[in-house]
């Protein structure tokens, strides 16, 4: 037997519907350790281009272009996998965290069509959501696992017992996320938004070790796994001005290289750690930052060194997309959990403890 | 044929079951569920349809049409709404009826006298349309301040009506009853529906960044 699971992202400015398959684990392979859930659709409406101009995501421009995208997407994504609705078997939407405004049309679309299509409704955490993408690409999860999520909203380290059910919060940042600091930093040295991707291809003509910008949070009474990225701008935006002010000109792709440094430093110095301290030996990161060409480079040699073995799902799967949630609803299927009430509400803040929304 | 009614452009979260007759055009509610809450549309719109359809005897299967108020209204909850209208026609494959939330409370209180109808549009204005005896919008729908607005010899209704006038301003949100009949000529021509655009009627708040702030002290 084989469920389809459609699930509905919308917590910032991506409009996302994904369709995958959950199958029944052959009961006579004794090899398998979680459920087989299969991409069949991942489509996605970006609005970041609207948000440009404003050097971040505006949640009204965002929520708008949700509600223009929502149904386009679902009938793309159909027509990707070849499926109508009537062969959808449940439904999973993100119930936070997020915009309010932006969850808000996701949440009230996915309720429309668990309703019209009188089957299950799955209100499921957007972090979780980020890990369970990865059983998509490799298989299903050991358990434990660690996972690291950094995006232009997130910077969590995860230890994930059961991505379905049991995932604990291991450290995030105090401040700033990490795409944040990409964004805020590519502005102050003249880069476009979002920041991610030129910092990171202005840092490959730079010296990563021409500025030694501060590794936030890492002394010895700081919290182990927590991150700061804020100080690491203003550090940027310091060196900057100094340079200014002596009229010499910025070396902006060795600014960026030491920059995004000291980013891909800390993270893998602290996910590594966590994975030593727990005893846990298979490390995922995902998110947007997961794209970051030094961020998976120092972590495959830091993961090496350190006998853990790492998973990182394709950019496309890392950013945020509604396969992801249809993967997440299809473990939380899979694990025969219960299914949301049809008048639970979108949650800003949910924590990433609180797996499905009940 | 059978309607189902939304709204959620006032604090009044709106879901109704109608029977529309084809040729007379004719309503007929046969269920209706509402609450007053702003801040609960999102919550609550799908369980109450669900209640109206299940009070109704009805299955959402066997639903010809969705209606929809589009506004104006506040954003937040006018989108619940919309996008649960556009999703249940998807899912339904059955065509979603545009209606002005205006019309649909003007539709309400029926012909016989100039109207001016009058909802919260926060920030102390309110969006308005204006609507002639026979029922014909002669102007709107807008938002402006209540001092802007010229009332005229017109019977102040809808919700913010008390921002206007003393008089009393029932219908104060659009009803199942209201949309429907906004909505009849449109239903039973059959035709494609006009696409479900919501009026905003303001652009959202945002600012395009100035210079970027110093963090360091200029030296002088």
């Amino acid at each position: 037997m084989s469920r389809v699971i459609m699930g509905i992202e919308t917590s910032c400015d991506e409009t996302g519907v994904g369709l995958v398959r959950l199958s029944e684990n052959d009961a006579a392979d004794a090899t398998a350790t979680g459920p087989r859930v299969e991409l069949l659709a991942d489509e996605v409406a970006s609005s970041v281009e609207l948000h440009a101009r404003y050097g971040g995501v505006v949640p009204e421009v965002a929520s708008r272009a949700h509600l223009e995208a929502m149904a386009p997407t679902a009938r793309r994504a159909l027509a990707t996998a070849g499926l109508t609705l009537s062969d959808v078997d449940a439904i999973a939407v993100t119930a936070g965290p997020g915009l309010a405004g932006a969850l808000l049309v996701g949440v009230a679309a996915a309720k429309a069509y668990a309703a019209a299509l009188d089957v299950p409704l799955y209100g499921v955490n957007h972090l979780a959501g980020h890990v369970a993408v990865d059983t998509l690409e490799h298989g299903p999860l050991p358990r434990p696992c660690l996972a690291l999520l950094v995006s232009g909203g997130h910077t969590q380290l995860l230890r994930v017992d059961d991505v379905a059910s049991k995932i604990t919060e291991l450290g995030s940042t105090v401040d700033d996320a990490a795409g944040e600091a990409y964004d805020k930093v590519a502005r102050i040295v003249g880069l476009p938004y979002p920041g991610g991707p030129p910092i990171d291809k202005a840092a490959r003509e730079g010296d990563p070790e021409a500025i030694a910008f501060p590794r936030g949070m890492t002394g010895p009474r700081d919290a182990p796994f927590d991150f700061s990225f804020s100080g690491l701008k203003t550090a940027v935006a310091r060196w900057i001005e100094a340079a200014e002010r002596n009229g010499e000109s910025i070396p902006v792709p060795d600014v960026c290289a030491s920059f995004q440094e000291a980013v891909a430093d800390v993270l893998t110095m602290k996910a590594v750690a966590a994975a030593r301290e727990y005893g846990i030996g298979t490390m995922v990161i995902s998110g947007g930052v997961a794209a970051n060409s030094r961020l998976s480079a120092l972590a495959r040699e830091r993961c090496e060194a350190a006998g853990i073995e790492l998973r990182v799902p394709r950019p496309r799967l890392c950013t945020d997309n509604g396969a992801m949630i249809a993967a997440l609803g299809a473990h939380v299927v899979a694990a025969d959990l219960p299914a949301s009430p049809l008048d639970f509400s979108g949650t800003p803040a949910l924590p990433v403890s609180t797996v499905t929304v009940r | 044929m059978l309607l189902l009614a939304l709204d959620t452009s006032t604090p009044a979260v709106t879901a109704g079951l109608v029977a529309l007759d084809e040729t007379s055009g004719a309503v007929d509610v046969l269920a209706e569920r509402v609450t007053i809450n702003p801040r609960a549309h999102g919550e609550l719109l799908t369980p109450h349809l669900k209640d109206a359809a299940s009070t109704a005897g009805v299955a959402l299967s066997d639903l010809d049409a969705v209606v929809c108020g589009i506004g104006p209204g506040p954003f937040t909850g006018l989108r619940a709404g919309m996008v649960t209208a556009a999703s249940l026609a998807h899912a339904l494959d059955i065509p979603a009826y545009p209606v002005c939330s205006l019309d649909a409370i003007a539709a309400e209180a029926g012909t016989g006298t100039p109207l001016l109808v009058a909802t919260d549009a926060r920030r102390r204005e309110v969006y308005w349309a204006r609507y002639a005896a026979d029922g014909t919008r002669e102007a709107g729908p807008a938002v402006s301040p209540p001092a802007d607005i010229d009332i005229g010899g017109a019977r102040v209704v809808g919700q913010a009506g008390a921002m206007l006038t003393d008089t009393a301003n029932e219908p104060s949100y659009p009803t199942t009853n209201g949309l429907a009949r906004a909505a009849a000529s449109s239903v039973m021509a059959r035709g494609e529906p006009e696409p479900l655009t919501p009026l905003y009627l303001r652009r959202p708040d945002a600012a395009e960044p100035g210079e970027r702030k110093r963090v360091t002290e200029v030296s002088r």
